[in-house]
């Protein structure tokens, strides 16, 4: 199955986002190199809200996401609660 | 009761379809097909495109909002580099001949994009990927002032970094990338989406932002790290779009499919052949590496291009004609560009070095079936002449393929000692080629490209020369004069970084920075 992943600068607004998806997604693997993250995952990666929210004790609007990201692969499906990769249909 | 309800807050797929639908209009007066010319005539059936949608939903709203923190966070980092002289923190001065290349061959790329994106934005009929189209618009012109405010800080300090726009139009390797954007604006819409947003933002852009960025913040460039990732979180919806984009097109007509093959086999080819200046970036201009160029090729082309054209054979797509040679290639090309840079560095606004011992060894463990066996011998012979002397130098001028405008400097697949040379005839003239799939390329065009504005031609034409120029005088030096025209400082912008003023300059105020 073909991995999908999405990078994050590596500073602390992405630790907390990164923590929530290496907790939901059992399968990813993070990859740290100079300045980001990477994560990769066979198939497909869900990133919650709720569980980023847990962790920061405070509201997080999944399109902060943007402020952070460096790059992904796969087909995103997203609404309010959860941003998916997938090579699915 | 008088208390006043509020209205539930749309979710993020209804804010989207009413921040993005309904926003155009039929036409009264004229043809729909007048004023929106382009949208038809490459052949691209759309029947619904409301079927349009961006992936991450992302509307104007929000993305002034998220763009203007990015920027906030961006200046902040350029202006505390600024205010601490970090430049001085970089591991060695040979670094910033990479950011040179970037100022000169990358960033004029992104107006280019900015202005591509403006155009099919106006032209398409479809809401959904206007207001696509014209964010990206504005982001690619954001990146050009970015990239371009981060580095003028080594400006300040270093040679070859004053006349970049200058440059662009006029130095031999830019048009190179120059004449990929030119190549992708003057095409149709739908040809320009597959060229710039899914075969060059989805297929390769992560070869140049994210391994040579990571590279960045590895040398201590704060400044050009930010950049770098600050512009890619907009690549990474950039990369959406061109995979929205192509699925879109792949799903409105089966008729479409066997022109997007055609134009994925033409663009992925002209953009791996742009990313050679990258290649080379990373294995030779980073003192500290993180990875060599073949391993990011393996992860961001193999791998992630690999599962993209596995996912697309659903609707008839193969992965591209030139993909087994771009992944030979990935053990030779950037040896083979560094090695035409370093023999023509004489008419080159950068410097060039022999790579030293050590590197030497971290390219042959990189490398361990091509570096020792191809590329060391020719590396230390040189070294060898240099220390005797005599720094071997080119002083001919190459032939250029016709089409991604390279010199001939790559060899055959599957024989990596013989130079790879192919032409056809047109018009009762003969065009020269660096691979098969250029020469392809040019057949299926050739009154497009048989125009090509090739740098070698144009200066033994006598027009790369400035006016007023006598080349019949006695003493007349052909080189110095283009690189007159070329406005170049001859000596403190070119040759070797062994002996210039760059190297001398960062040791001193290195020096200064240690110690009073």
């Amino acid at each position: 199955m073909s991995n999908v992943f999405i990078a994050f600068q590596a500073n602390e607004e992405s630790r907390p986002v990164v923590e929530a998806i290496m907790a939901d997604n059992p399968n990813a693997t993070a990859v740290e190199s100079p300045g980001m993250v990477k994560i990769d995952a066979p198939g497909h990666l869900t990133i919650r809200r709720e569980s980023i929210e847990e962790r920061t004790g405070s509201r997080y609007d999944l399109q902060q996401l943007h402020i952070n990201l460096i790059t992904l692969s796969g087909h995103i499906d997203e609404d309010d609660d959860q941003l998916t990769l997938s090579w699915k249909h | 009761m008088d208390t006043r309800v509020p209205k539930k807050k749309l979710g993020l797929k209804d804010r989207y379809a009413a921040m993005t639908r309904g926003l155009g209009w039929e036409t009264t007066y004229q043809p729909m097909d007048k004023v929106f010319p382009y949208d038809r005539y490459e052949g691209i059936k759309i029947h619904d495109w409301d079927k349009w949608e961006d992936p991450f939903r992302l509307t104007m709203d929000a993305y002034w909002k998220y763009q203007g923190e990015k920027e906030k966070k961006l200046y902040a980092v350029i202006d505390a580099f600024n205010q601490n002289n970090a430049f001085l923190g970089i591991t060695d001065a040979r670094y910033v001949n990479a950011l040179k290349l970037f100022i000169q061959g990358v960033t004029p790329l992104e107006y280019y994009a900015h202005r591509g994106f403006a155009h099919v934005g106006r032209h398409f009929t479809g809401e959904g990927a206007r207001v696509a189209c014209q964010m990206q618009s504005v982001d690619e012109l954001r990146h050009y002032q970015t990239e371009t405010h981060a580095l003028s800080t080594y400006n300040k300090f270093f040679n070859g970094m004053h006349h970049s726009n200058h440059w662009f139009d006029r130095v031999w390797y830019l048009s190179v990338p120059k004449s990929f954007f030119e190549d992708a604006n003057t095409a149709g819409p739908f040809e320009f989406l597959t060229a710039v947003s899914f075969s060059f933002e989805y297929v390769l852009t992560n070869l140049l932002f994210v391994p040579f960025m990571s590279g960045a913040a590895y040398n201590g460039d704060m400044s050009t790290v930010t950049f770098g990732f600050s512009a890619q979180s907009d690549e990474s919806r950039h990369m959406t779009l061109g995979i929205e984009c192509i699925k879109f097109m792949l799903e409105q007509d089966p008729g479409n499919v066997p022109i997007i093959q055609r134009w994925i086999d033409k663009w992925f080819w002209r953009g791996y052949r742009v990313l050679t200046l990258v290649a080379m970036m990373m294995d030779y201009m980073l003192p500290k590496r993180v990875m060599s160029w073949k391993e990011a090729w393996e992860i961001y082309a193999e791998q992630n291009g690999g599962a993209l054209f596995k996912d697309l054979a659903r609707y008839g797509i193969r992965e591209p004609k030139g993909w087994k040679d771009a992944c030979e290639g990935k053990d030779h090309i950037s040896h083979q560009a560094w090695a035409t840079f370093y023999n023509y560095t004489a008419a080159t606004p950068m410097h060039t070095w022999i790579p030293t011992d050590e590197e030497m060894t971290w390219l042959a463990a990189k490398y361990p079936n091509t570096f020792d066996k191809l590329y060391r011998p020719r590396l230390e012979y040189w070294r060898e002449q240099a220390q005797q002397g005599n720094r071997f130098s080119n002083k001919t001028l190459p032939m250029l393929c016709t089409t991604c405008q390279i010199p001939l400097l790559f060899t055959e697949p599957g024989d990596a000692t013989k130079i790879c040379y192919r032409e056809s005839d047109y018009l009762g003239d003969k065009y020269h080629f660096c691979s098969d799939h250029c020469k392809e390329i040019f057949d299926h065009e050739p009154e497009k490209y048989s125009q090509s504005w090739l740098p070698v031609h144009q200066i033994y034409q006598g027009n790369c020369f400035k006016p007023g120029t006598d080349p019949t005088r006695e003493g007349f030096d052909p080189l110095l004069a283009v690189l007159d025209y070329y406005e170049m400082n001859v000596g403190r912008d070119n040759f070797d970084f062994e002996g210039s003023e760059d190297q001398k300059n960062f040791a001193a105020w290195r020096g200064q920075a240690q110690s009073n």
